[in-house]
């Protein structure tokens, strides 16, 4: 592919630099933003996306609830969120532009699809006026280009019906993009011939379209510099681009391969969690054994069919669906089964934002059951992160012989980051040891130092034993009433739980270890607190990050760590759930920073709360 | 490997945990039954797994020196769908009541039978709530005065055999508890079957619902009110053996024999019938006055089990793909490399 520029144009270098592709959820947008993702990250430059798209499947076109978008920030040096304003904002029709201008920053790139602005379009989008006319985009640099014309234009020998042509214009748009920021298309070549595979004339399509796209920019007065974003400076390594939930996918793989075990996944569809089940059915080659359940109960019952079976046995799901696991989770609390559940939070209550980010679930995941029902609460701080948090649920699990809940949520579940890809040598072995000596056998006698039981199979000659919901006397397992078995049961329950707490890091606080604010984070807020800590530590303050992978136990230390700093804070994309926990778990003074709007933070709101709270 | 099977007595199947049902109550004759069935299955003991969801029935499990797993409210089909899926090898059976199979896990029961998965399901059906003293239950007669329902309950009853094969049930059974005979012989063919078996026994709650039954299963009456089905054999009942059901159009009839009515008019019954609605009509015959209730083998017919499709579909893969490579699974898509 030719990229030599005409010698009129010139070519500046960025550090980094906010896309957004937006259209109508039918016009293409997360390809072409991932295609775009994945060729920055080819690249080599470091990147955090967020897809940010409609519940419904397709509203009617061109109405604002229709809009989808895909954001990515792309960049020469550490990249910590997808960003907080677009520097080219490119929008399909006027709904996209309406509802996404408002993120563009000032003098930024504004292209627009002319073609969409007519009368009809724009009473779609609610617009009393046209905004290519009224002068309300005066202060960004505007491109209105014909995107449907040209690409026809640029299609017309293929003999394709309009439509066909017209679903090429988001590559058309990709091209573009491609020559703003001096990027080669062969990635996306390669993707369009493995999609396109028995069609191949719409492989071809898409490339003229980007090809076209790409030509435009190079031959239009209009475009007169391109940028260049040199590649990151990451750790040494393979990389790959990843998003939360395919990171979790292969971390289960992983640890089932690394535990010597069957991997079995019971799973209900849900928003923003199926895409674990769709991978994971993929990966049979693997013996992994997917069930698309009835329902959400009969999901994570199937999962604790398989774990008394002797699987490592998952089950994944949102908000609406951990609700309806939990008394069959509080089951696996009592006959002490590993188990790891998969909640990939989403806005509530009830259905409410099912494509929208939140991080409200964790009281539902630490407290959430009937009686007192402890269980390790794990969180994942990253897409990539999610692989190594799958890999730790699994190993606690096991271990303890406890069901684990792992929280993500829709922004890292669809969001994705370069991600080096760990050496499988290097990976731990997860120990699996089932019971087989019937001498001396008891269902809940337990390892002295887990407090685990024994984990005794079906199949295994002279193990043949009863377990079940109702509670068991203390080492034989046997149905028991009596007071004082009741309460030592739930209280080494509740010991097993919290003696994880000497198998897991300590918290070690990332900046100052003392000083004047301490910020405790946990799950996706991770990116903006990051991105917020450098810059106001770059100001010269004083202030420490703790971002929590463990929610139950926390870890041993965090009292301590708590007490370094004057004042401590908690942004959350909830109503102030780790704070309350922290209250009143270490009588701190822990202030809430709350943002619930299914949207993740910015790193500007989060450094101005820092600077707020250090007056 | 038969071999070296032990040789089973009924007491290998017992536990030393003391029986807590209500003296007199039906579930001791079906326990039993199991229990007396189990050795003579070739079967080593510890490939049989017992799960139950909740209720008097549920408690079987602790009572069967198995593997044995009580679980929740409902759910023991879907406990043991992850059981089974993971270890096709393993003999399950699943006690269950009409309250816990047909209410609350109505559901999983339904989907375990359209999947055809490879467990024997006990359905105790005493037409009442046991456990929670005494509410009307999904099998109770219209106007059952229950505690729950003092005026009468108002809504209509499930017959567990007609759901049964509205979800295609592959073995469709019913007994009786205290036909004790019967019961084992069809607990034998149920155990026989390859897929979902599913058996109907009906049972006496004697302190919430006593009698339930005894209409039907009386012994001066059960000759006239049951007629026990068998494949092959025409569909004759009644003390005298001098009636029978035949087909009039679309319906069942009960008819004489005799005056001109003759054994060859009868439907001759075939549990192998393609077509459930056969089964169907036979399931609900006594909806009908005049029409017994029919016990024995409704429907058995083969199909693949669920999780044998299951494991079929992981070794097709890696027969085609060979075994996963978790470092080219890690390493999968574009990938770059960082110096």
């Amino acid at each position: 592919m030719a990229t030599t520029l005409a010698p009129t144009k010139k070519r500046e270098t960025l550090d980094q630099a906010v896309i957004r592709f937006c259209g109508d959820s039918g016009d293409g947008m997360q390809i072409t933003g991932s295609q775009f993702t994945n060729t920055a990250a080819l690249y080599g430059n470091d990147l955090a996306t967020f897809p940010d798209f409609p519940a419904e499947i397709r509203a009617p076109a061109g109405t604002l609830p229709g809009v989808s978008g895909f954001q990515v920030n792309f960049s020469s040096s550490d990249v910590y969120t997808p960003g907080d304003a677009v520097d080219v904002l490119v929008a399909m029709n006027p709904a996209a532009l309406k509802t996404n201008i408002k993120d563009l920053r000032t003098n930024g790139i504004l292209i627009v699809n002319a073609d969409d602005f007519g009368e009809v379009d724009l009473k779609k989008a609610q617009c009393k006026t046209n905004p290519l006319e009224d002068h309300s985009l005066d202060g960004y640099r505007l491109f209105k280009v014909e995107l449907t014309k040209l690409t026809r234009a640029a299609l017309k020998e293929l003999g394709l019906d309009a439509k066909s042509m017209d679903r090429c214009k988001n590559f058309f748009a990709l091209g573009m993009c491609y020559w703003l920021y001096n990027r080669p298309m062969d990635g996306t070549h390669r993707w369009l011939d493995d999609k396109f595979k028995s069609k191949p004339t719409l492989a071809e399509a898409n490339k003229l379209a980007m090809k076209a796209g790409y030509a435009y920019c190079e031959a239009t007065e209009a475009f007169q510099t391109s940028y260049e974003i040199p590649p990151a400076k990451l750790e040494a390594g393979t990389y790959r681009n990843i998003s939360g939930n395919t990171a979790l996918a292969l971390g289960f793989v992983a640890a089932s391969q690394k535990a010597g075990i069957t991997l079995f996944q019971g799973s209900y569809p849900i928003t923003p969690a199926s895409d674990i089940l769709h991978e994971l059915s993929m990966f049979k080659s693997f013996g992994v054994v997917t069930f698309q359940a009835e329902d959400e109960i009969a999901a994570v019952a199937s999962a604790i069919g398989a774990a008394y079976g002797g699987a490592l046995a998952i089950t994944t799901t949102s908000g609406p669906g951990m609700a309806l696991k939990m008394e069959a989770i509080g089951l696996a609390i009592a006959t002490e089964l590993p188990l790891v559940i998969c909640d990939i939070q989403r806005g509530g209550p009830s259905t409410g934002l099912p494509t929208k980010t939140e991080q409200a679930d964790l009281l539902q995941a630490l407290y959430g059951r009937n009686s007192e029902a402890p269980v390790p609460v794990l969180a994942a701080a990253t897409p990539g992160d999610c692989f190594w948090m799958a890999f730790e649920a699994s190993r606690i699990a096991i271990k303890y012989m406890v069901p684990v809940i792992l929280l993500s949520d829709g922004y890292l579940a669809n969001g994705a980051e370069p991600w080096k890809i760990p050496s499988v040598e290097d990976l731990p072995e997860i120990p699996v040891k089932f019971a087989t000596d019937p001498q001396g056998f008891q269902p809940y006698k337990r390892d002295p130092q887990t407090l685990a039981r024994p984990w005794a199979i079906p199949g295994t000659p002279g193990l043949e034993h009863r377990i079940g919901g109702i509670e068991k006397q203390d080492v034989t397992g046997n149905i028991n009433y009596e007071p004082l078995n009741h309460e030592t049961m739930v209280r080494i329950r509740a010991a097993k739980v919290e003696g994880i707490a000497q198998d897991i890091p300590e918290a070690i606080p990332v900046g100052d270890a003392e000083g004047d604010l301490l910020i405790v984070g946990w799950g996706s807020t991770y990116g903006p607190i990051t991105a917020a800590l450098r810059a106001v530590r770059a100001k010269g303050r004083k202030v420490g990050h703790v971002h929590l992978r463990h929610l139950n136990p926390l870890p041993r230390n965090l009292g301590d760590v708590l007490k370094r700093y004057k004042k401590v804070v908690v942004p959350e994309m909830n109503m102030g759930q780790l704070s309350m926990v922290l209250r009143a778990k270490y009588l701190v003074d822990a202030i809430g920073f709350n943002k619930i709007q299914g949207q993740p933070f910015k790193v500007a709101e989060v450094e101005a709360k820092i600077e707020e709270l250090l007056k | 490997m038969t071999a070296t099977l032990p040789v089973y007595t009924k007491k290998d199947f017992q536990t030393d945990q003391e029986v807590r049902w209500c003296p007199g109550c039906g579930d001791y004759a079906i326990l039993s039954a199991v229990q007396s069935i189990f050795p003579e299955l070739g079967i080593p003991r510890e490939k049989f797994a017992v799960v139950s969801g909740i209720g008097c029935s549920s408690r079987f499990p602790y009572y069967m020196n198995t593997f044995g797993f009580h679980t929740i409210h409902g759910r023991a089909p879907a406990i043991a769908t992850g059981l089974k899926a993971t270890h096709p090898d393993l003999e399950v059976w699943i006690a269950t009541g009409d309250g816990d199979a047909l209410s609350i896990g109505g559901n999983h029961t339904i989907h375990m039978l359209r999947r055809n998965l490879g467990v024997k399901v006990l359905l105790f059906n005493n037409k009442i709530y046991g456990l929670t003293k005494g509410q009307y239950s999904p099998t109770s007669e219209v106007g059952k005065k229950a505690k729950s329902t003092p005026y009468g309950s108002v809504d209509r009853p499930f017959y567990p055999l007609s759901l049964a094969l509205g979800a295609e049930a592959t073995f469709v059974a019913r007994s009786v508890d205290v036909f004790q005979a019967h019961l084992k012989a069809t607990l034998r063919k149920a155990a026989a079957h390859q897929g979902s078996a599913f058996l109907e026994i009906l049972q006496n709650c004697n302190i919430f619902n006593d009698g339930a039954w005894e209409a039907i299963a009386e012994k001066d009456v059960r000759d006239d009110r049951t007629i026990a089905i068998e494949h092959g054999q025409p569909l004759i009942f009644g003390k005298n053996k001098d009636k029978g059901i035949r087909m009039n159009g679309l319906n069942l009839e009960v008819v004489v024999l005799g005056n001109g009515v003759t054994e060859k008019d009868l439907i001759v019954h075939d549990e192998r019938h393609p077509n459930p609605a056969y089964a169907f009509l036979l399931s609900r015959m006594d909806s009908q006055p005049g029409f017994p209730t029919p016990i024995g083998v409704l429907r058995a017919v083969d199909a693949p089990r669920y999780e044998d499709l299951m494991s079929e579909q992981v070794s097709d893969i890696i027969a085609k793909k060979g075994k996963g490579d978790l470092t080219k699974l890690l390493r999968a898509g574009d990938i770059w490399e960082v110096k």
